[in-house]
């Protein structure tokens, strides 16, 4: 339970899940923009990650 | 007849009372105040995404803040936390969420926490705008 990338994967699902029944009334749309949201989130994650990755800490 | 049922349903659920009702059901029990709505789906969702958020934050030995208005952030954290209702109650009450400051999941644990409540606050709203007749 560990892994930053599963814990980041865990909660871009649920808060995509949650915004996307918030934001939009049928189901159709619902999975359409949960699904675009949670790849968004996977997206800004990996590409952050590698801009990141040069920074010494 | 049909168009007048329906306004009348309208007018009473705007109600003041029913209002504060769904507002207080909608942050006690996340999910329920949609599912009293009659929005099943929205509410199973609701109900199950946000349970689950704030298991996982106590899972990962997140901490439910207590307010601290010497240290702000702590103060909002708290606030954040109080937005899930009766699961933070019953955290408190049984002792979880001190949080454990030197597990490598212990941030993880409060962004899950935090989120969860800052996330039930938008449920509320949505709860409220449904009972009003916006949506």
């Amino acid at each position: 339970m560990t892994s930053h990338f599963f814990l980041l994967t865990v909660f871009a699902f649920l808060v995509s899940v949650v915004f996307a029944a918030l934001l939009r009334e049928d189901v159709r749309s619902q999975v359409r923009t949960a699904g675009w949201m949670f790849a968004s989130f996977l997206a800004t994650a990996i590409v952050l990650g590698w801009l990141m990755y040069p920074l010494p800490l | 007849m049909a168009k007048s049922t329906a306004a009348e349903a309208d007018r009473a659920a705007a109600e003041p009372g029913t209002l504060v009702f769904v507002c207080l059901l909608a942050w006690a029990i996340p999910g329920a105040a949609h599912l009293w709505l009659g929005r099943r789906q929205k509410g199973i969702v609701f109900r199950v995404a946000l349970s689950a958020m704030f298991a996982i934050g106590l899972l990962l030995h997140g901490r439910i803040f207590a307010f601290d208005l010497s240290e702000p952030l702590v103060a909002l954290a708290a606030v954040a936390d109080i937005g899930l209702g009766v699961p933070w109650m019953l955290a408190r009450m049984m002792g979880a969420g001190a949080g454990i400051v030197t597990e490598a999941t212990f941030e993880y644990g409060n962004s899950f926490l935090i989120v969860a409540g800052l996330l039930n606050c938008l449920v509320i709203f949505d709860a409220f705008d449904i009972a009003m007749g916006r949506k």
